[in-house]
């Protein structure tokens, strides 16, 4: 048996299989790591190592008796604290949700669960989601395993901290504008943002409904795949999931991707703000897609340029609406206030962050009388513009490639005191969240500049998962990154 | 379009808000500068572009009507800044008469 901590979570399940490893030694492996990393990078915003051991200990009572639930069945796996947890401790990031412990859990936890992975415990996150580097949490910020004075990325950067640092094999973040495959990127993993309804909302906390959606960590992209395929699929308690069939992502991932047609996006190319290292990787990244058999065409998508004005518009004026809820009344923080009005403006002012209070008034403002068709209407319709884009695309091509992140991981505090250009950092993930389409981040070596991870974009048409995940898989196997020393932090 | 504080004022009273007199001055500069970055978009012609709420087509999904076990009123309330009689329980909100 290799080293538990580097092992893909697919190999420590044939491993389990084999009889080789028991889930409880996996699971003990993965939270004796998780201790002895946290100082460091503050990952964990609730660690529960008894429920993972008592779930561990199920699952190998269960294969004694030759009976598995999942092909993760004993893998253990973290989520992002946005998703409810029955017992559990759950904020969002939040102060105004300090102490909640939901009466129910999320359609992922719930899923996973069944599937018999042990729980691991609760990740740290830009408070409600809103933010790119995790700094926004109420509770402080995770650190990148990669370099300790950086960003994991964000807004699900204690999901990507925790993997990098090889402290789970395993977690689920969200997306609403590029929260997975962000922090993914600036940590050297796989981040996968699914097809808008492939993966329940329910009992995942809003942010901005139309756009968020679950989705995997991993340092693989089979794991990843494996990780999507549990919870994956329609729920009745979610409206807007899709009622679809969910296929074997795993079956034929290895199927290569000779005569494949991969656009790669013309005006992201030397796009402004750029970082020269993340350019000259991802360029090289195209050429190894030529090389394994694929046919580059540069596709043009003109309204991609409006796609941060249209976001930063319809995602706080969503989570103005969706945060109403925080009022003092039925759960979560409540200052004193001598009658009902001042009660909740008291509580939302002390119990919300800056950004979220920045959301709440720009979104507040967007929808406002008067100004509703000047910038919501407005930015609902370059959302069909964009859209649009991708269709007209995808007439041509299979795949659309670009950078993940116009940047490496940045120093803590850089982009802390303006929001803008921290908003920035969302440029090339933004459109697939207003389109509703799949796509992944995958590593692709370190920028020559300084040293840190670049990830590679790979966006795929809805529910085209299979070919996203195909053309992934043939892309890490060749560059053998993951699998390398280089490709581990040496933290 | 400009930001004055009189809008801060009443963006602020909508969403329930009780921002500190610095955190108005702030948010009025913050607020512009990103509006200002979304002005691009409203230099588009977008007269006969259709609005997209969601990216994936949606109808009224229904159900059958049937009586399902809910959420106990303990659990309802387990979570409660402040409860009564099983009830949540808030400030005055009729003045006396």
């Amino acid at each position: 048996m290799p080293d538990i901590l580097w092992t893909s979570a697919l190999e420590l399940s044939d491993a389990l299989e084999r009889g080789e490893v028991g889930s409880v030694e996996v699971t003990q492996a993965f939270i004796d790591r998780g201790d002895a990393v946290e100082g460091s990078i503050d990952a964990y915003l609730h660690a529960t190592p008894e429920r993972a051991l008592e779930q561990a200990k199920g699952s190998d009572e269960r294969r004694a008796h030759g009976e598995t639930r999942s092909r993760l069945d004993g893998i253990p796996v973290a989520y992002k604290d946005i998703f409810c947890t029955r017992g559990t401790p759950t904020s969002a990031g939040s102060r105004i949700l300090e102490g909640f412990v939901p009466p129910y859990d999320a359609t992922v936890v719930a899923r996973c669960e069944t599937a018999g992975m042990p729980m691991l415990g609760k990740l740290n996150m830009d408070e409600f989601a809103m933010g790119s580097s995790t700094e926004n949490s109420g509770f402080g910020p995770s650190k990148n395993p990669w370099d300790l004075e950086r960003v994991p990325g964000g807004s699900s950067g204690g999901s990507t901290a925790l993997v990098a640092a090889a402290g789970s094999p395993l977690a689920w973040g969200t997306e609403t504008g590029g929260s997975v495959r962000q922090p993914a990127s600036l940590c050297g993993l796989v981040g996968v943002k699914p097809t808008y309804g492939l993966v329940s909302r329910y009992g995942m906390i809003a942010f901005a409904s139309s756009l968020d959606q679950a989705g995997p960590v991993a340092r693989t992209v089979a794991d990843a795949a494996a990780l999507l395929h549990i919870a994956a699929g329609h729920d009745a308690r979610d409206s807007t999931s899709i009622p679809h069939s969910v296929p074997d992502y795993l079956d034929g991932i290895d199927g290569g991707i000779d005569g494949m047609r991969i656009g790669i996006v013309k005006e992201f190319r030397g796009a402004e703000g750029t970082q020269p290292g993340v350019e000259g990787r991802v360029e090289e990244a195209y050429q190894r897609l030529e090389k394994l058999g694929a046919t580059l065409e540069e596709v043009s998508l003109p309204s991609f340029e409006h796609g941060i004005s249209a976001y930063y518009l319809i995602a706080p004026a969503e989570a103005s609406s969706n945060l109403a809820r925080y009022d003092g009344v039925r759960y979560g923080l409540r200052a004193q206030g001598d009658d009902i009005v001042r009660m909740m403006s008291r509580s939302r002012d002390e119990g919300f962050g800056d950004e979220v209070k920045r959301r709440i008034m720009l979104g507040t403002y967007a929808l406002a009388a008067g100004y509703y068709e000047a910038y919501y209407g407005k930015a609902q319709k370059v959302r069909t513009l964009i859209t649009r884009d991708f269709e007209r695309a995808y007439e041509n091509v299979d795949l659309i490639a670009c950078p993940t992140s116009p940047t490496t991981a940045f120093e803590l505090g850089e982009r802390v005191a303006d929001p803008l250009a921290m908003y920035l950092s969302d440029i090339f993930t933004v459109p697939a969240n207003l389109a509703g389409n799949a796509a992944i981040s995958v590593p692709c070596g370190t920028a020559p500049d300084d040293g840190l991870p670049v990830g590679l974009q790979l966006i795929a048409r809805s529910l085209d998962e299979k070919t996203m995940f195909r053309a992934a898989y043939a892309f890490e196997k060749d560059l053998g990154w993951i699998d390398s020393p280089e490709g581990r932090p040496s933290l | 379009m400009p930001i004055d504080r009189d809008a801060v004022d009443h963006i602020a009273r909508l969403a329930r808000l009780d921002l500190s007199e610095e955190e108005r001055t702030r948010m009025q500069e913050e607020l512009a500068q990103i509006l200002a970055h979304a002005e691009k978009i409203q230099a588009l012609d977008l007269e006969d572009v259709p609005p997209t709420s969601h990216s994936v087509p949606l109808r009224n999904v229904m159900r059958a009507d049937e009586v399902v076990p809910s959420l106990a009123v303990e659990d309802a309330l387990a979570n409660a800044p402040e409860a009564h009689d099983g009830r949540f329980k808030v400030p005055r909100i009729i003045e006396d008469a």
